[in-house]
């Protein structure tokens, strides 16, 4: 039984077929990678595992649980977490703020206590805080710390998106086009930063890439898919010498 | 300049960190609880009702400014908490379990408002809530048996422990402890674990229900919690009133409700303070101007009605933020003195993003 | 024929004949939700100012109706065009929200206006179909409210017509949906706005017009914009046939209301027809449906 696994799913709006028996596995502490041409389904497998939509058939397994329906908001109790394409953090509040709406699956205290600001409230608070901070030093966000995310370039807010998904202490992170837009230094950054989180922090990544470079860098094993069907997977070498993958989607 | 030095994480929690703030809010708070003797009695009932709007202007924020819920039926709440109040206290119960039995019955409206409100939102939400106050108001109209109908029943004064509060300073104390009760929970309430999850359900539902939030039960929270404070508001109202009528909770009160709200600055509380004391402040200070300008003008009754748009708009064109935005650009100006630079808030070009399809 | 049926005609003429009222102020709406996608809470004040201008032109100074309709008209469209270029241009680029705060901002001062100008009483005037009465068979109805009919149907048509066929409609929904790319298509987004904005004031005045003679000219005719709302949701936001459709089914639904329910029904009708079909029926009966992509 795999760490992770997709099984046959597929997904359907209405006439159109998104993803297509879909089955892939990922096992614990790897980086495995989703490669494909746009509108192949790559955000739709993720919109799937955390439940934005509703898989027409298959499962999904991961670590021993069935996660196929479970409710949307449940799902990072289960120690998944993602980023999103086009960025989603709250641009009303600060990178602190966001940050600390990451560790929201942590309860603590009811509405009374928190209405009288009782001192386990106040406990559990600073508590998160320091939580949020050793991200912070992780991710280099400190000179961002009280900034207000609207006010932040590009480059940092997809590195406080990241921090917000590693604030929920996931065991599987799903990184939907993490290089996208950054520019070669801090692409690298993230590819360092990708090795740390699966060597020093244990989790698991899945992640959606176009850049081939990040892809070698970084992931141990490549998923290639088109029109919502898997094309090829295995090493990165192996994936990226297939021909079909070549003329469907890296070129010569 | 100022900087902000923290030595530990529970500094950052503290409410008031400065020396000046110290001394601000304790010289407000001296003059508040001076006023009574100090101001002529009118000036005193006046601030009664100012504290009475501003807890149902707090109520409305955390609904709007902070999780994001447009409603433009509050004045709906209002009137339910000043009915339900009057008619228990009319049966003879106490002060404080009538005034807590109307704010939970305002409550459970509120919670049965909130459940469509998970699948209706922004515009749509809106209309609804439009809807159901000029609804509710239909209601407490023909409903003659329980509500006295379009004529009215009257309030019974209020009195604590055997204490009569309806003298002009018993009433004002009343309120004023209510409104920093009010306050104070509320400003605990969205500066912690709740708070962040109403910020998080506005600002973007799809990555709050990833990082654990229940979107839909949030939004029925915050119309829940809305709802019972606005019904503490509306209970007040009906003591400061003495006679309830459904048109003393008609379309233009939810409007003024909103008015407070996004003229203040939506997402603070501050804001909500701001905006109910000069919308609630608005009337009074027409009436000083009206003789001052000429007789075909000041005669007729739309002169609120304008100043209340011209008010709105000149706002939301200039100042979008709001009193808030205006108070914090203002604090930075003088923190950052004399480095602060012209530009800081300089808005650039922005262009319509349609919010139906993305 | 028998009373009952007769009735029954009679309270579907009437209801069609209010229910075209409806329509047309929903129409309204949805033309500047289609273009700017705010949704336009000034309407029924530029009505109400349209009745009013209406009646200080026909009954103070004694102008003929047709031509006091034209320049009523013309006036409103002015209006229009001058509330959009110079205030609502200012908040461009800025969330929804922020518009239907304007146009509330808007209503309120053009009502404010109206209530210091005018003053409180009602006031009424005459039309050329005032008095004038059709029969058919049995049924009694005014020629006013076959006027109004006939507006609301080629208002309607022509609208449809000029959102999907002509380039300028089509220019005009692009630039809601996304006015950036509009712009760099060279579509001048901005005069298309002040545009639509006069559109839907001469809109506003036509209904205006044609809605005083019936419920008298007074400061609450702006109330008419919230049926209008209610009509919009019923057919559908953003699409013209629904909003017709809402208008008349509106209509109808009020008038049997006042006859076959409870005291009181039918003053709620409108709003219990909103609340309802925005909870079950999001989409309305002819709506289109939108998403979100993550």
């Amino acid at each position: 039984m795999s760490y992770f696994s997709v099984d046959s799913v597929s997904l359907s709006f209405g006439g159109v077929r998104a993803i297509r028996d879909l089955s892939f596995d990922v096992a614990q502490g790897e980086v495995f990678a989703i490669i494909g041409p746009n509108g192949a389904g790559k955000t739709s497998v993720f919109n799937v595992i955390t439940r934005v939509f509703n898989a027409s058939s298959g499962r999904i397994n991961f670590d021993g649980k069935d996660i196929t329906n479970v409710p949307r908001h449940r799902i990072v109790d289960y120690g998944i977490a993602r980023t999103f394409q086009n960025i989603e953090l709250f641009e009303g509040a600060a990178v602190i703020d966001n940050l600390l709406l990451g560790r929201h699956r942590f309860p603590y205290g009811n509405l009374i206590s928190e209405i009288c600001w009782l001192p386990n409230i106040r406990r559990a608070e600073a508590e998160s805080r320091a939580r949020v901070e050793d991200i912070i030093d992780f991710l280099e966000l400190a000179p961002y710390r009280n900034s207000l995310v609207s006010a932040l370039p590009y480059g940092v807010r997809k590195v406080v998106e990241l921090a917000r998904a590693l604030a929920t202490q996931p065991k599987l992170l799903l990184l939907d086009e993490p290089a996208s837009g950054l520019n070669p230094e801090e692409a690298r950054d993230l590819a360092f930063w990708i090795d740390d989180i699966r060597s020093d922090l244990g989790m698991t990544v899945i992640m959606i890439e176009h850049d081939m470079s990040l892809v070698s860098q970084a992931a141990d094993r490549v998923m290639c898919m088109n029109a919502g069907q898997v094309l090829a997977i295995g090493a990165v070498d192996e994936v990226q010498s297939n021909p079909t993958v070549i003329s469907a989607y890296l070129g010569t | 300049m100022r900087f902000a030095y923290d030595t530990s994480y529970s500094d950052a929690q503290q409410l008031l960190r400065y020396r000046s703030q110290w001394f601000c809010y304790g010289a407000l708070a001296m003059a508040l609880i001076l006023a009574p003797w100090l101001l002529p009695a009118y000036y005193v009932g006046e601030l009664s009702y100012l504290f009475i709007v501003c807890i149902a202007s707090l109520a409305l924020m955390v609904l709007t400014g902070f999780t994001g819920q447009v409603s433009l039926g509050h004045a709906a709440f209002m009137a339910i908490g000043a009915y339900t109040h009057t008619l228990l206290l009319d049966q003879g119960i106490g002060f404080i379990p009538s005034i807590l039995g109307a704010a939970t019955l305002t409550g459970f409206v509120g919670l049965i408002i909130g459940l469509p409100a998970i699948r209706v939102s922004g515009l749509y939400l809106a209309m609804v809530t439009l809807a159901y106050a000029m609804l509710t108001e239909q209601i407490i109209g023909r409903w003659k048996d329980v509500t006295g109908g379009f004529t009215g029943i009257p309030v019974s004064p209020p009195s604590l422990f055997g204490y009569d509060l309806s003298s002009l300073k018993g009433f004002y104390f009343l309120c004023l402890v209510i409104l920093v009760a009010v306050l104070l929970g509320l400003i605990n309430l969205m500066r912690g674990r709740t708070g962040r999850a109403f910020i998080g359900v506005r600002d973007s539902e799809a990555a709050a229900a990833t990082l654990g939030i229940w979107v839909g039960g949030y939004k029925v929270l915050a119309f829940v919690i809305s709802a019972f404070v606005t019904g503490i508001a509306g209970a007040l109202l009906a003591h400061h009133l003495q006679f309830l009528t459904p048109d003393g909770f008609s379309v233009m009160l939810s409007m003024e409700l909103v008015l407070m709200v996004v003229i203040g600055g939506l997402g603070s509380l501050r804001g909500a303070i701001f905006g109910a004391v000069l919308i609630g402040m608005l009337p009074t200070l027409i009436s000083k101007i009206k003789p001052l300008l000429p007789t075909s003008i000041s005669s007729q009754f739309g002169l609120e009605t304008f100043v209340f748009g011209l008010i709105l708009a000149l706002f939301v064109m200039f100042e979008p933020n709001g009193l808030n935005g205006r108070w914090l650009k203002l604090k930075i100006l003088f923190e950052n003195f004399p480095l602060y630079r012209r530009n800081t808030f300089r808005r650039g070009k922005t262009y319509m993003h349609s919010e139906r399809y993305r | 024929m028998d009373a009952q049926v007769v009735q029954i005609l009679q309270l579907t003429l009437n209801g069609i004949s209010i229910g075209s009222i409806y329509a047309l102020v929903a129409l309204g709406i949805v033309l500047t939700y289609k273009a700017t996608e705010v949704l336009n809470f000034a309407y029924g004040d530029i009505l109400m100012m349209s009745a009013f201008i209406g009646w200080g032109l026909i009954v103070v100074a004694g102008i003929p109706f047709w031509p006091a309709a034209l320049i009523t008209i013309l006036i409103a469209a002015l209006l229009g065009y001058v509330l959009d270029r110079h205030v609502m241009r200012t908040i461009v680029g800025q969330p929804q929200f922020a518009g239907v705060m304007l146009t509330i901002a808007l209503a309120f001062m053009l009502r404010g206006l109206v209530s210091m100008g005018f003053g409180p009483t009602s006031r009424s005037y005459p039309t050329p179909w005032t008095g004038h009465i059709t029969h058919i068979g049995p049924i009694v109805v005014t020629d006013l409210n076959l006027v109004i009919l006939a507006a609301a149907l080629i208002v309607t048509a022509l609208l449809f017509l000029f959102l999907r066929y002509t380039q300028l409609g089509v220019a005009i929904q692009a630039s809601s949906q996304n006015q950036l790319a509009a712009y760099l298509c060279g579509i001048r987004v901005k005069r298309l706005n002040s545009f639509v904005w006069a559109l839907t004031a001469a809109m506003a005045a036509v209904a205006g017009l044609l809605l005083a003679p019936i419920a008298l000219v007074d400061i609450s005719l702006w109330f008419v914009v919230l049926k209008g709302l209610a009509a919009l949701v019923l057919g559908g936001f953003g699409s013209i046939p629904g909003a017709i459709l809402g208008g008349l089914l509106i209509g109808l639904i009020e008038q049997f209301a006042g006859v076959y329910l409870p005291d009181g029904a039918k003053e709620m009708s409108a709003q219990l027809i909103l609340i309802a079909v925005l909870i079950l029926w999001p989409r309305g009966l002819l709506g289109e449906a939108h998403g979100r992509r993550v």
